[in-house]
Formats: structure tokens, sequence, C-alpha cells
């Protein structure tokens, strides 16, 4: 793939939190890239990094405690990272968007649908207030709000759920951006919802021709939505392929336990299946060896002492684990000499 | 809203009603009255205040004298006071602009001092400046207002002579002019300043608090994720939220106007309702202390009225239908 069609590319990015002095690593090395129109999905438990690496993109950072300690977020060839408040500014809402998990608390409470819709429009273009609001209400009907001229006066507390995220998804569409970060944009709206928001999602990524960066813990979703798909696992990349190779030739013990744990209609079993433990808390994160040494069921003494690195076992598919040889630190640098 | 409204003075009377029965048994439960107050018993026949008693209906029984005031009242006929020696009305009526006067300033200092510090110090909290605003409220909530009365007529009055100590106007000035009126304003500035104290210290806290606590909300991270400039979002995103509390606390303090403040008034001999009111006790003029306690009843539920409908104006959650 030539690099023009890169549309982002996150090299060796380490965001940490400074919590009484020591900065914990909530994203610890991650690389990966989005392509122009594609889907990338990132997927892994609660507490994984998949949030922080999106805020880190955007900028949104808790501002008290938050940062980005190294690497490079390019964007278009262009470095992200050192960007001000206010060159940010010029790129958030326009060339990115991003929705959020919580459609109930993301839109302001106190200002109308339409003062939110056209604030987006007011930011990047320079076209009059009445165009503004005809693009607002066209923006709304575009994304299936066919009241879009009286929902403009109403408050966010009017609307429900699905249609709160269904502004917030016209918000993001509104200057057609390069890319959208959809951070678990259905988590929080009933099942049948789910659906409708994902279609829409799907349909406008079309459309518009924009790349989607979507973050989710729900694989039915990425067989349903992505190009490629990321695996993270406490704050790192543990594989990253396309779609397929991740559903039928899963490599990470960490992808093959996500997949084992989705209950399949055709076994009949008594307990569903689980990951044992949880993430390691940002505090109690392994020094040293595989971070997912203590719930995989493949690890061997090894794994405790060796940190894995993301070496790729064929082109296109690339894994954190030492039972593929790529991702052994020593022959890994073997290769590079 | 204008039902709800409606609703809402109904409600009122029955309460008023309430308010004034127990003022009025208060008033006559002060021991002494008006007579013996202004007669010098050892120097008066006892047969002519038994008669002046019975001429001015004080022997009659409690319900009998209620019935008396409150069919007064319904005239606009508050009763008349012994020791000024006119109508209730005119001995309140005299006072009250002074008051206003007062009370207005007061919160106008209040409303834009805590804005503006409130604002600040939200925006930058943890900052030099955030901590010298913070430390002037703390100085500001922990004196009390007497203390901080003393001392202001003591430093500006007596020692800089910016501002005068006493009274509500200067003498010799003619009704009326420009120069009447400004020294009505310097008159009331220093006793305004320290009135607003306690209130300017909360509202700022108040405002500070919330801005910090609003700034931390998901709607500021999705206006900052649509490219809004700081500016924008910390003065239409979060200050529309954040003026809700102080905007509803301006109700209640509508009824605190025509209340006034007894303390500082009586300490800068200020001419106002608060100063009548404690010099009304002291001389057991009861018509002129039940005036004055039902008017402030009436000035409090008018305020709690005022400050449910600001609420419904201001934030759309609570339109009220």
């Amino acid at each position: 793939m030539s690099n023009n069609d890169k549309l982002l590319e996150i090299k060796n990015l380490h965001t940490g939190f400074d919590i009484g002095g020591k900065t914990y690593y909530a994203v610890k090395d991650v690389s990966f890239d989005v392509n122009k129109k594609e889907v990338v999905c990132i997927v892994g438990e609660s507490g994984c990094g998949k949030s922080v690496m999106s805020l880190s993109i955007m900028d949104l950072l808790p501002k008290h405690n938050g940062k980005i300690d190294k690497g490079q977020i390019l964007f278009q060839g262009k470095d992200i990272v050192p960007l001000t408040t206010n060159e940010m500014n010029n790129i958030r809402g326009k060339d990115i968007s991003m929705i959020f998990q919580e459609p109930m608390t993301a839109l302001n409470p106190v200002l109308t649908i339409g003062f939110q819709m056209d604030e987006v429009l007011l930011n990047h273009t320079r076209i009059s207030k009445e165009e503004v609001r005809k693009k607002s209400i066209s923006l709304l009907k575009q994304v299936g709000i066919s009241r879009a001229e009286q929902i403009v006066h109403e408050f966010p507390h009017q609307l429900s759920g699905g249609m709160r995220q269904r502004v917030m998804i016209a918000m993001a569409i509104a200057c057609q951006p390069q890319l959208l970060i959809a951070d678990e944009p259905t988590t929080a709206l009933d099942v049948t919802v789910q659906a409708q928001i994902l279609e829409l999602i799907k349909q406008i990524q079309e459309e518009v021709g924009m790349a989607v960066m979507l973050i989710t813990h729900d694989l039915g979703v990425v067989a349903e939505m992505a190009d490629r798909v990321v695996v993270m696992y406490a704050g790192q990349v543990v594989e990253q392929s396309d779609v397929d190779r991740i559903f039928y030739d899963p490599k990470h013990p960490y992808t093959k336990a996500l997949l084992g744990s989705i209950p399949r209609l055709e076994e009949k079993i008594e307990v569903l299946n689980t990951i044992k433990g949880i993430v390691p808390s940002l505090k109690n994160m392994p020094e040293t060896g595989c971070r997912f040494a203590d719930r995989c069921p493949e690890a061997m003494p090894e794994c405790r002492t060796i940190t894995p690195e993301l070496g790729e076992t064929e082109k296109g598919h690339a894994v954190r684990c030492i039972l593929y040889d790529t991702s052994r630190p020593a022959e890994k640098a073997e290769v590079q000499s | 809203m204008l039902l709800y409204t409606l609703r809402r003075i109904v409600i009122m009377i029955p309460i008023l009603i309430m308010i004034s029965i127990v003022v009025f048994a208060l008033a006559l439960a002060m021991p002494g009255d008006a007579l013996s107050g202004q007669i010098d018993p050892s120097n008066t026949k006892p047969e002519y205040i038994e008669e002046m008693r019975e001429q001015l209906g004080l022997n009659d029984p409690v319900h009998v004298q209620y019935g008396r005031w409150a069919a007064g009242i319904l005239q606009w006929d508050f009763g008349r006071s012994f020791v000024h020696r006119m109508d209730v009305t005119e001995a309140i009526g005299q006072r009250l602009p002074n008051t206003i006067l007062l009370s207005v300033l007061s919160l106008l200092l209040t409303y834009v001092l805590a804005f503006f510090m409130g604002r600040y110090a939200g925006r930058h909290p943890y900052t030099i400046g955030d901590y010298g605003i913070q430390g002037l409220n703390y100085l500001m909530l922990a004196i009390p207002s007497f203390v901080a009365a003393i001392f202001a007529i003591f430093f500006f009055s007596f020692q800089l002579g910016w501002f005068p100590a006493t009274g509500s106007i200067g003498s010799g000035v003619t009704p009326g002019t420009m120069e009447y009126y400004l020294s009505k304003l310097k008159h009331a500035a220093l006793p305004a300043i320290v009135l607003g104290m306690l209130t300017t210290a909360s509202y700022t806290q108040f405002l500070r608090n919330d801005i910090i606590e609003n700034a931390q909300k998901d709607y500021v991270r999705t206006a900052r994720a649509k490219g809004t400039p700081e500016n924008k979002i910390y003065n239409k995103h979060i200050l529309r939220n954040s003026i809700i509390p102080i905007v509803t606390l301006f109700g209640f303090d509508i009824g605190s106007i025509i209340g006034g403040a007894v303390i500082i008034e009586t300490v800068f001999t200020y001419p106002g309702i608060g100063e009548l009111l404690i010099t009304s006790i002291g001389r057991r003029d009861s018509a002129v202390v039940i005036a004055i306690t039902l008017m402030l009843s009436v000035a409090t539920l008018v305020g709690n009225l005022i400050a449910d409908l600001l609420y419904g104006v201001i934030d759309p959650r609570i339109r009220v239908e």
C-alpha cells in the first residue's frame, strides 16, 4: 500500500497520566495506521487504553494530568502532537471528528440542538448564519431525523438517546471529515437502536468517503463493520490484521480468548466462557514480560521474563506474543540487522 | 407559566393570614406596650392610663384586636406609630427608599464582583489569581459584618475621609439636585459594600466551583471535539450552565432588598427599615414592628416565587407549563 493511502499513522504513542508525581502509561508504544476510507475497529476490554488512545489523537486528554509523552500522530503526513490548542481547533470537527459513548451527557443541556449543530459549521466555515442553519437542518435529515425543523429549537433532554446520538453523528459529519473516531457509539443505547446507529455510520461512511476508527468491545459489531482490526490489551496493540484473519486465524491468545467468549447459537453450554481475571490497573502493570501472562491459558515461564514485541507473522498481520518467533525481541533485532 | 404564577399567588393568601396571626400574637406578647414606654407611671394617674388603654382598645380580647387590625390592613391602614406620631405607612414610606437604595447598590456590587471574580477563578483554578480571590473570599466570609462595618467606618470615614460615617444624606443639600443624589449614593456606598461582602464571597465561590465542575463535563469535551475555541467554551457552554444557581439566588435576594440589613443599618445609623425595626422593638411600637415583619414575609414569599420563575426561564429542563 502506498504512503498516499495512509490517512493516520500512529507511531510509538505513549500516553500517560501523572498520579502522585509518577507517570503511569495508559497507552504504551502503540503504532498502527488508518488508511483513507477504511473502517478500523479497535477492540479490547474496558481499561485497555482504547479511549485514551482516541482522546490522544483529538488532544482531548484531561488537561491537568494526561499527556502524550512520546510518539507521533501523523495526520495526512503531518505530526499533530506538537500542535497548539488553536491549531488543533482547526482540525477538530473539520478533518477529524469524534462521537462518544454517552449521548445522554455529550450534549450541552442548556443550549438548543440548533445552536450546538450550527456551532461546528460556524467554527470551520465562513457562511452566513441562515445558511448554516439550513445546512444543520439538512444534516439532521441526513442522519434520519425527520422533524429536523422543530428539533433545532429543542433541548437535548427532549430527545431520546438514539436521537441524541444521531445529532452527535450529524455534528461529526457536518464538515465532511476525513476521519471519524467513534468511541463505543452504541454502548449506551438500546439493542434495537444500536443496529440503526451502526447502519447509519456505515452508510454515511460510504456516502462521504471518510475513514472510521470504531472503538468497541462488541465483536459482532467488528464483524459487521471492520475492514481491519486492532486488538489492544493493557495499553498495547497485541494483534492487528484484516478482519477475516482476525476471525478465522487469530494468533494472539488474547484474541482467541475474546473470540472464545462469544456465545454461539449451535453450542449448548451452561456457563459462558470468560477470560479469567481482569486487565491490570495502571499502577499494577508488570514491568517486564507479557502483560497478558497472568490471564493467558498458554503462558510459559518465559512469558514473565521476555517482553514480547509486535512483529509481523505475515504481510499485514502483526502479533505481540513469544509463541511467534517474530515477536521475540532478540530475533527481531537479528532480522533488523 | 401565567397560570402557575397565579396559582402560586393564590396559595400565598392563606400563608400570609397565618403569618399575620403569628406576628400579631408575638407583638402582643412583648412585655409592655406603647403606653408604658410613653408615659411615666409615677407621674400619671393610673385611672388616666387605664382610660387611655380602654380608648386605644388595648384591653379588648386578642381576637377582637386582631380583627380590628386585619380589617384596617385590608384598607391599607396599618395603624399609627405611637413613637413617631404618624401613620405606620408614612413612617415606613420615609425609610423605604433609603433601604432600597442600599440594597440595590449592595446587590449590584455583589453580582458584578462575584461574576467577574468567580468567572476568572473558575477558568484559572489553582493559579495565583485564583488563590488571591479565594483568600479574599475567606476573609470576607470570616469577618462578622458588624466588625467589618466598624473597621470600614474607622478606616474609610475617620482615617481617610472618603465616605461619611453615618446617616443617609449630607446636611444642607436641596432635594432633587445632582448634589443630593450624589450625597445619597455616597452615604449608601460604605454600608452597601459591607452588606454585600458575605454574599459576594459565597457567590464567587459558587460560581468558581460550578465552573470547575462543569469544565469536566462530557459536553465540554464534545465542544472541544468540534473545534470550539476555549473562550467560547467557557463563556457560552460552561457559563450558561454555571450561572443557573446564581441567577436563582437572585430571586431570594430580591426578598432581602426590602428587608434591608438590621445590623448594618444600625451600625451606620443609616435611616432604613432595619434600623426602624430595631428602634421600634426597643420602644414597643408594636404597630410598626408588625407592619415591617409582615412586609418582610411578603417580600420573602415574592422573592421565592421570583426565584422559582427565574429557574424556569434560565433552565430549559425546568420550564413550567
